[in-house]
């Protein structure tokens, strides 16, 4: 124990010294995130110093080993390191879907060469990331994907197209499902790999969604060649990598739109709404409010409990559905409740009283939040047959 | 604290459902429906309850009693409710000693706290006075008299009050219904004169009672904790049982909810186990959840009366709530998805419908809870 406290003042110390006032407020939004990259655009020295003092110590990726460029801590010891970026309010360094993706699949399934080749670069943020999964005729039913890769001796032959690509448009390298074996079982067919997204044939195009501009893309492979060295785990058998992979995104989405606001919703709606003898002059909404707290509350607890349970080896592996499914319809409800407050004022689209409507777009992209890392019917299907043993397909 | 049961807690729970299992189960309330029990719940019962240690589980184990925490009681309740088992637990080893330990001056304690140990008292809280839950509005008056009070007015929906020795009785000494200020906490021995009981059968076949008080004298020795300043201790006694009953349906819910898992997965139509449907996998699914959120809030009201008591009032609200919104769901869907045998008598699924009924209208409904929970939130 002497030795964690020790480790305790020493972080806590090295912190003060090293993380810029600048990087001791929240994250405002993606735009405000580092994502570092071979072309990265720092939003600030502070931004990049942060980002370089603690990859150096490996403190991007606390907990992996540290020969891959991780800080090799211990739990313990990466428990108290978060709560000492909590104390001093630090931001995370680096966010990188290298880190929270792809990162844990290759530690368990990527070769020796592989890990050397690509963990430190994740590490230090200097590859920027994109996912190739899903195809516009292959959604829910990933399995179905249809983009190929053919043998060409030592190399692959790529073609085909995949949507949904958060940040094709900015990403250096992507992790790709593609169809090895057109002849196999849907699920035998496919192998995980890896390309540099400056390869020739790759294209990409945003999507413009209903509230707006946003991250997401369609990716194109036009013959692009790949190394067969850039095959991760064995070849028809990415399926496996793909779902390892698709738990970890899971957990990530479940734990969005949580937010950190003191106010409760109720006073947040007494501003537009105005009260009545102290209460919410719309007694409906104020209703309605009033069972959205409490599901909310119960809702946090309820990560707390699964955390809790995780540690003690009690957690059932299927529970991070649960989790998804009703965070998101949580965020959903949140923001029908944040609209009816808002009343006309959060109709507005441009300008600068409702921050380039701020709050309409908000609530248009909070319905993909049930649709992205697997649909909330996708969620119900996992736990009604993983967890409750329903029969059937 | 971590949000899971203890060793011990885990013991607890196992043993008593271990011990309902096997000498209370369903058949048993039936029976004391069917043949219209005067009592309404097994002397006999108790008496095991209080060779357990249960009727003393909250009782400090200076007066004799097991000294355990609220988590503890919750869990008995939660097995109670999977077993539908009509006892006095909750009003007397939970509201009864909960009053009377944190209230009582030392005479008190020791003469009530050692007799609810020993299985010798029944007690019954007397709040209620209109159809739904409101103890701010409480009406019955308490007119002080030299050196004891006239109790005069009606009390409804008293659980347990046609069986108890003693009732717990909150009334108004001062100021008008609505105010806080102005209420005294008084013990009544149930055959004083003046007090008229009518037992009043449930839809869930356990035991409640109206009372009506015509001048009852009560002596000021009495009065629990101050007079005029009930409020506080009477909260706080509202508190643990809402958290008791709300732990009581998680696991009526979770009892009805498993058994209809068990029903899809067994009862075959169009060739095919029902539970191969896919709208009935998804409403089985997303009542999961629903339970499974609830029992994290009951758990945590439970864990934050043990260590946080009078911090608790919001936690206990989301409780209360919540147990009640999932296990009426948890009922409803488990009638609709047992199909025409969920709507028998002899079927035992309806009768968690009806206790979970009651449930939600004891000590204040979903509705009652949001509404305060908006108060303390100021909307």
């Amino acid at each position: 124990m002497d030795n964690l406290e020790t480790f305790r003042k020493d972080t806590h110390a090295w912190l003060e010294a090293n993380c810029p006032p600048e990087m001791r407020r929240p994250v405002q939004g993606e735009e405000d995130a580092c994502w570092g990259g071979r072309h990265p655009v720092f939003q600030s020295d502070a931004q990049r110093l942060w980002l370089e003092r603690m990859a150096e110590k490996g403190w991007t990726v606390p907990e992996w080993p540290r020969e891959y460029g991780g800080g090799g801590l211990t739990r313990e010891e990466a428990k108290i390191l978060r709560q000492e970026l909590r104390a001093l309010g630090c931001r995370p360094p680096l966010t990188s879907f290298g880190i929270s993706m792809l990162g844990p699949a290759l530690l368990k399934y990527g070769s020796e060469e592989q890990k050397r080749e690509y963990l430190p670069k994740i590490t230090r943020g200097e590859i920027r990331w994109c996912q190739g999964y899903s195809e516009p005729g292959a959604g829910s039913d990933l399995a179905s994907l249809q983009a190929r890769a053919e043998d060409k001796g030592d190399q692959f032959l790529v073609n085909g197209s995949k949507i949904w690509t958060s940040y094709a448009d900015k990403a250096d390298w992507i992790f790709c499902l593609v169809r090895t074996d057109p002849n196999a079982p849907k699920h035998e067919g496919i192998s995980f790999l890896l390309f540099d997204m400056e390869s020739a044939g790759v294209s990409t195009k945003p999507i413009i969604l209903i509230s707006g501009a946003s991250p997401f893309c369609e990716t194109f492979f036009d013959d692009v060649l790949v190394p067969k060295a850039n095959l991760v785990g064995k070849l028809n058998k990415g399926w496996d990598v793909a779902k390892y992979l698709l738990t970890h995104e899971r957990d990530m989405i479940g734990g969005m739109g949580s937010t950190s606001e003191n106010r409760s919703l109720g006073q947040i709606a007494s501003d537009t709404v105005g009260t009545d003898n102290g209460m919410l002059a719309d007694t409906v909404l104020r209703g309605q409010i009033a069972a959205y707290e409490i599901d909310t509350l119960a809702f946090r607890l309820t990560m707390d409990r699964v955390g809790d349970m995780a540690k003690l080896g009690q957690a059932h592996p299927a529970v991070s559905s649960l989790l998804k499914y009703y965070g998101t319809e949580l965020n959903k409800r949140r923001m029908e409740l944040v609209m009816s407050a808002g009343g006309s004022d959060a109709l507005e689209w441009e300008g600068e009283r409702s921050h380039e409507g701020r709050t309409a777009r908000a609530w248009l992209r909070s319905k993909g939040n049930s649709i992205e890392g697997g649909t909330s019917e996708i969620q119900l299907n996992i736990i009604a047959k993983r967890i409750l043993g329903l029969p059937g397909a | 604290m971590a949000l899971v049961l203890n060793d011990e807690q885990t013991m607890l729970r196992d043993n008593a459902r271990g011990f309902l299992g096997k000498n209370a189960p369903i058949a048993h309330l039936r029976a004391l429906r069917d043949k219209r029990d005067a009592d309404g719940f097994s002397r006999a019962l108790w008496k095991d309850f209080v060779e357990m240690g249960w009727a003393g589980i909250l009782v400090p184990q200076e007066y004799g009693g097991l000294g355990l925490g609220h988590v503890e009681a919750g869990v008995v309740m939660e097995e109670l409710g999977r077993t539908l088992t009509p006892s006095p637990f909750l009003s007397t080893a939970v509201l009864a000693a909960t009053a009377i330990a944190r209230a009582g001056t030392d005479q008190q304690k020791k003469n009530y706290l050692s007799q609810i140990v020993a299985g010798d008292l029944i007690a019954a809280l007397a709040v209620d006075e209109t159809a739904k839950h409101n103890p701010e509005k409480t009406a019955m008056t308490a007119a002080r008299a030299g050196n004891s009070f006239k109790l005069g007015g009606a009390k409804t929906f008293v659980i347990d009050g046609h069986v108890a020795n003693l009732l717990i009785v909150i009334a108004r000494s001062a100021g008008k219904p609505g105010d806080t200020n102005g209420l005294t906490l008084f013990l009544v021995d149930a055959s004083a004169r003046g007090i008229r009981a009518e037992r009043t059968p449930t839809v869930d076949t356990h035991n409640a009672a109206r009372f009506t008080f015509e001048d009852v004298n009560v002596s000021a020795d009495n009065v629990l904790g101050r007079i005029d300043a009930g409020w506080d201790v009477l909260a706080g006694v509202l508190n643990v049982g809402r958290a008791a009953v709300a732990a009581e349906m998680v696991g009526a819910g979770e009892e009805a909810f498993s058994r209809t898992v068990a029903y899809l997965r067994e009862r075959k139509q169009f060739g095919r186990p029902i539970g191969e449907f896919q709208a009935l996998q998804h409403r089985a699914a997303h009542l999961y959840c629903e339970l499974e959120v609830t029992r994290s809030a009951v758990l945590k009201a439970l864990q934050t009366l043990d260590d946080s008591f009078d911090r608790a009032g919001a936690i206990v609200s989301v409780a209360k709530a919540r147990a009640g919104l999932s296990a009426t769901l948890a009922v409803n869907e488990a009638v609709q998805m047992h199909g025409g045998i969920g709507m028998t008598d002899e079927f035992d699924i309806g009768l968690f419908m009806k206790r979970v009924r009651v449930g939600q209208e004891l000590f204040g409904d979903a509705n009652f809870h949001a509404d305060r929970l908006a108060r303390l939130n100021r909307y």
